[in-house]
């Protein structure tokens, strides 16, 4: 997936493998890579967190282990997985608010790693998060238009004379009367609240936003609400969405492409029709399985994951799934399968194809 | 702006003056429940009913559960009638704050007092024992002997409902001690094992001395089963079981319960505002809105035949479905749930309902039935108002004939062909 590996396996691999058709297909993807077009790159990208007491041996949890992937411009890329997969790692770390412990995360072009703290102030306007719970997420001491104003004023974004307006105007973007501006959090439903956390990112004009979990604390009725009004929102200033979600049946509705994680690493990513029409990885098919269906004439032909997710402290050796696949073999516990596309827009990482 | 405020008065916030009144007349009627409940040795007729229908577990009829706050009556369950056959799953659905809870709480007794109280209603449930008891009436120590073993509850979040001072074996020997005092320690150590083992944790004896810090939610969730099913209650009350848990678990958990259902041949009110896990799972469901069921009926008529306006577009702004229905744009309902307190006298969904006429924004409409136990309270289906032609709310088209839809799908299992290998390439 990341645009230095890929093409090199292509190229000597094509003969076996793919297709002549397919090479250039990846190729003409190849070069669109260099170009601007890709908003987020993404490369590699590791974030460890230290364990233990000190003085002991240092152990770390590995929260994310060498994830790359892409997003281009103005579109949706969703991310699923299991709590404790390190989904929110990988969203927290890309925006620099964690310190990455290896990789590299361009941002527009610019590796937000190496750029000096007055310079990320500037950056951060542009990349914007949506956190996970609209209860906690919110100051209760703050009126919801401070709330949205403060990073608005802090940034100049507009001058003082018209940041009243400007933060009304961004409250109508996102379903809410001005008139609420002096209420304070706690006397806003959790819908509510929701359009208030979006207001505050999107009143900073950002390119990026990171929305984590943004509906899953709400009803059904509710979080539909919240969902067209991000769709809204990114078809009128075309925002960049990273969504992080473990509800598969929203991710399929509002991603273009779709990343699946496994205990810190990727083992699937593929454009959104790909990766729920043919799901190459057995976490992926067991995932899939596993939404539960409103119709009650649907027979379920789940497959059942045993047991629970490993410990990221110690994750098993190779492949980190097997100890839960079915399929796995010896060679799975020997080492890791690589991340090798196998249709455009299509990678997996599963020792049940061929590694070449 | 603060001065304009100043003068006209707020309706929104209640005067200290006007509170104290309502926290002065509340004590009043609180004292009242709680010295009914608190009384001993109170005679069993008082409490004894007749069940309408033997094949049912429990039938609750007309329930009343209010909180009595400081800001006013919450009526947080207004009139509930419902009842769940022997051995069938009945599925409660709602979004949050309708009342799901309240009413599974209510049932078990167990709503917070003195704020929240029983008002009216009854409650009827036969006991094994063959007594009809109505559970609404009863004294908090009668209760004692029905609540655990004969209905039982696995409670809404695994992650806060064990003791974490107490070992997982301890809180499950705990309720076989009180219903079996003949038993002996050994004994009740064995039949917890066993339970450990049914509901499908391997190496029983080790986790029988362990926390419950040290284990994982979906195997908390499966001591929560295995502590409700401990006395072989004949109802079991899920509320919220999977709702914390990730899709994989959760599939794994609603199969335990499915399996455990048919073993000890109990019956299940299963709450949940998931209508994916309501249709794999339940027989009949019951649609909850703003403390009133809404509508009720088999799981079928509920999912191919909704007749609420609620209920359909509940449905509709499901992702999986909704894209297949509406093209690109999720349905929505718009507005919100009305506050619980101080409801108003018309149709509760009637300002967010798109089919709402004049009658709606009158009165409540009553229940209209249809085939089978299947009923909706919508002025809708009145006869009175067939001359008006009104347009029914339905889902669009057989959801489950499209492709593209996630439900339709056939999940492939294992390795899967590659589109270069078909091409004669490799493989």
């Amino acid at each position: 997936m990341s645009n230095n590996q890929v093409p090199e396996t292509m190229l000597n691999n094509d003969a076996i493998l793919y297709s002549t058709e397919m090479n250039k297909d990846n190729l003409d993807r190849n070069v669109q890579n260099n170009s601007n077009d890709y908003l987020v790159q993404v490369k590699n990208l590791k974030k460890y967190f230290p364990a233990g007491l000190k003085g002991t041996t240092r152990q770390y949890v590995k929260a994310v282990d060498d994830v790359s992937f892409n997003i281009p411009k103005g579109t949706t890329m969703g991310l699923v997985g299991e709590s404790g997969c390190g989904k929110t790692t990988v969203g927290r770390t890309m925006l620099r608010l964690y310190s990455m412990t290896g990789g590299e995360v361009y941002f527009d072009g610019q590796n937000i790693n190496k750029l000096s703290r007055s310079a990320l102030r500037k950056l951060r306007p542009r990349m914007q998060m949506i956190f996970q719970d609209p209860y906690s997420s919110l100051s209760p001491r703050m009126p919801v238009g401070e709330i949205i104003g403060e990073a608005v004023r802090e940034h100049n974004i507009v001058p003082k004379a018209e940041l009243n307006e400007y933060v009304a105007k961004a409250m109508n973007d996102c379903g809410l009367p001005y008139q609420y501006a002096r209420r304070y959090p706690h006397e806003f439903s959790g819908g509510q609240r929701q359009r208030i956390c979006i207001a505050r990112a999107v009143a900073l004009q950002p390119d990026f936003i990171v929305c984590d979990e943004p509906v899953s604390a709400l009803d059904v009725s509710i979080q539909a609400q919240i969902i067209n009004l991000l769709q809204d929102l990114q078809n009128e200033f075309g925002y960049t969405y990273l969504f992080i979600s473990h509800d598969l049946s929203v991710v399929e509705y509002i991603s273009d492409t779709i990343g699946v994680m496994y205990l810190g690493s990727m083992v699937e990513f593929g454009d959104k029709k790909k990766l729920f029409a043919k799901p190459m990885h057995p976490y992926t098919q067991a995932l899939l399985s596993a939404v539960p269906v409103p119709d009650p004439d649907f027979e379920m032909q789940r497959v059942i994951l045993e047991g629970d997710i490993p410990s990221p402290v110690n994750p098993p050796s190779g492949c980190k799934f097997r100890t839960r696949c079915q399929y796995a073999t010896e060679e799975c516990a020997k080492s890791c399968p690589k991340f090798i596309e196998y249709e455009s827009q299509h990678e997996v990482a599963c020792f049940l194809y061929p590694q070449e | 702006m603060a001065k304009e405020n100043k003068k006209t008065k707020n309706t929104q916030y209640l005067t200290i003056k006007e509170e104290r009144e309502i926290a002065k007349s509340n004590r009043k009627i609180m004292k009242q429940f709680e010295r009914a409940k608190n009384r001993k040795n109170v005679d069993e007729s008082e409490f004894t009913t007749q069940m309408h229908d033997p094949r049912n577990v429990i039938e609750i009829d007309n329930l009343h559960t209010y909180f009595y706050t400081d800001v006013g009556t919450t009526k947080a369950v207004n009139g509930v009638s419902f009842k769940i056959p022997e051995g069938k799953i009945v599925g409660v659905v709602g979004e949050s704050g309708c009342g799901k809870s309240v009413t599974s709480l209510s049932v078990m007794q167990l709503v917070q007092g003195p704020v929240g109280q029983i008002v009216d209603g009854s409650i009827r449930y036969t006991t094994s024992e063959g007594k009809c008891y109505d559970i609404a009436k009863m004294p908090r120590d009668e209760m004692r002997r029905i609540r655990g073993k004969e209905i039982a509850m696995i409670f809404q979040e695994p992650m806060t409902s064990l003791n974490p001072v107490f070992k997982i074996g301890d809180q499950l020997d705990e309720a076989l001690a009180i219903f079996e005092p003949k038993m002996s320690k050994n004994e009740v150590k064995a039949r917890s094992i066993e339970m450990l083992e049914m509901v499908g944790i391997a190496d029983q004896e080790k986790i029988y001395h362990n926390y419950p810090h040290e284990l994982s939610g979906g195997m908390r969730q499966r001591v929560m089963i295995a502590m409700a099913l401990i006395c072989n209650p004949r109802l079991i009350i899920a509320d919220e079981p999977t709702t914390a848990l990730d899709v994989t678990i959760q599939a794994q958990i609603l199969e335990l319960l499915l399996e455990v259902k048919n073993k000890i041949n109990g019956s299940i009110m299963l709450i949940t505002h998931d209508l994916g896990v309501i249709a794999g799972m339940a027989d009949y469901v019951v649609v909850m809105y703003a403390g009133k069921i809404v509508e009720a009926g088999d799981i079928h008529d509920i999912f191919k035949n909704p007749k609420h306006p609620y209920t359909v577009g509940l449905m509709r702004s499901l992702p999986s479905l909704s894209h297949v229905v509406t093209g690109s744009r999720l349905y929505s309902i718009p507005g919100q749930v009305p506050s619980p307190v101080n409801l108003p006298d018309n149709c509760y969904f009637c300002n967010r309902c798109e089919y709402s006429f004049d009658i709606c924004m009158e009165q409540y409409p009553p229940d209209y039935y249809f085939e089978d136990n299947h009923r909706a309270a919508c002025f809708l289906y009145d006869e009175k108002y067939k001359d008006l032609d009104l347009i029914k709310p339905e889902l669009p088209r057989n959801l489950t004939d499209d492709s593209e839809s996630i439900m339709a799908r056939k999940i492939p299992q294992g390795r899967v062909v590659l589109e270069s290998e078909t091409d004669g390439f490799g493989g």
